[in-house]
């Protein structure tokens, strides 16, 4: 048996500032098996890039070494000077993301418009 | 269901990651025919994944030729269930995941299963035996103790 591959799609957006906002849309699973596509990905994102959101919403399973995957790619923006919103969790994965103190390095947003939002603030 | 006595589930695993998804669906079935909420299901499944996956890594490291046993003992309130490898188990102490040593490089970003484990369990126990193989001890109240 396999995860569920990881996939991604990586889309643009004028956000409401009238600022472009690049988004991360995961689909599948992400575990340990996920680095390549989820720090790949990240890595391949051009410099000008500095408002990413992480899109959760298709991800049917992430275990631990997945969250650890998102702490890298929050822990790399961060030491760009990138900021980091993120939406599409469940309810069981918002409480395990605030468990683990990852809510201090990106808000957990219910929905696509209020993480776009959240960088006009 | 006699409420003394457990009906008793009893999987294998290959040590393969991937493969606690099994365990995990067996569990969620378990809980669900036992009446537990989607809410304590979904605590049951993060936490039996993140103990199969420390048996798998840690226990039997990573030897396919090794197996993960999952035993599952449900009464009518309690839901108890021990994931097995043939490590020596983790001992030590089991601290608190500190996202800014994460952040800051200074700690591994991963390191947190056993703290979620802990955290959605109402009872955890870590039976460390050389000897013999090591299991991690997870427990599910249906009606969960003040606090939880």
């Amino acid at each position: 048996m396999q995860d569920r591959t990881t996939k991604v799609r990586v889309t643009e957006t004028t956000g409401p500032s009238g600022k472009p906002i690049t988004t991360l849309r995961f689909s599948g699973d992400i575990t340990s098996t996920s680095k390549e596509t989820v720090l790949g990905t990240y890595h391949q994102l051009p410099p000008p890039v500095t408002r990413i959101v992480l899109d959760l919403s298709n991800v049917d399973y992430i275990n631990s070494s997945g969250i650890a995957l998102i702490i890298q790619v929050l822990m790399q923006a961060r030491n760009s000077g990138r900021s980091v919103q993120t939406f599409g969790l469940s309810d069981h994965f918002r409480k395990v993301f605030t468990m683990v103190g990852i809510t201090k390095y990106t808000e957990l947003h219910a929905d696509e418009s209020s993480a776009f939002a959240a960088f006009a603030e | 269901m006699d409420n003394d006595i457990p009906e008793v589930f009893v999987l294998t695993l290959p040590s393969k990651l991937g493969h606690e998804k099994v365990a995990m669906s067996t569990a969620a079935s378990v809980a669900k025919l036992m009446g537990f909420s989607e809410r304590r299901i979904e605590d049951l499944k993060t936490a039996v994944a993140e103990a199969c996956i420390n048996s798998i890594e840690h226990g039997n490291r990573m030897d396919e030729s090794l197996k993960v046993g999952i035993i599952l003992s449900m009464t009518a309130t309690t839901l108890e269930i021990r994931v097995c490898d043939q490590g020596s188990g983790p001992g030590g102490a089991r601290p608190v995941p500190n996202i800014d040593l994460k952040m800051d490089g200074e700690d591994n970003p991963r390191g947190m299963g056993m703290f979620l484990i802990q955290a959605l369990m109402d009872e955890v126990e870590w039976i460390n035996s050389p000897q013999t193989g090591s299991c991690a001890r997870l427990v599910v109240h249906l009606k969960k103790p003040e606090g939880k």
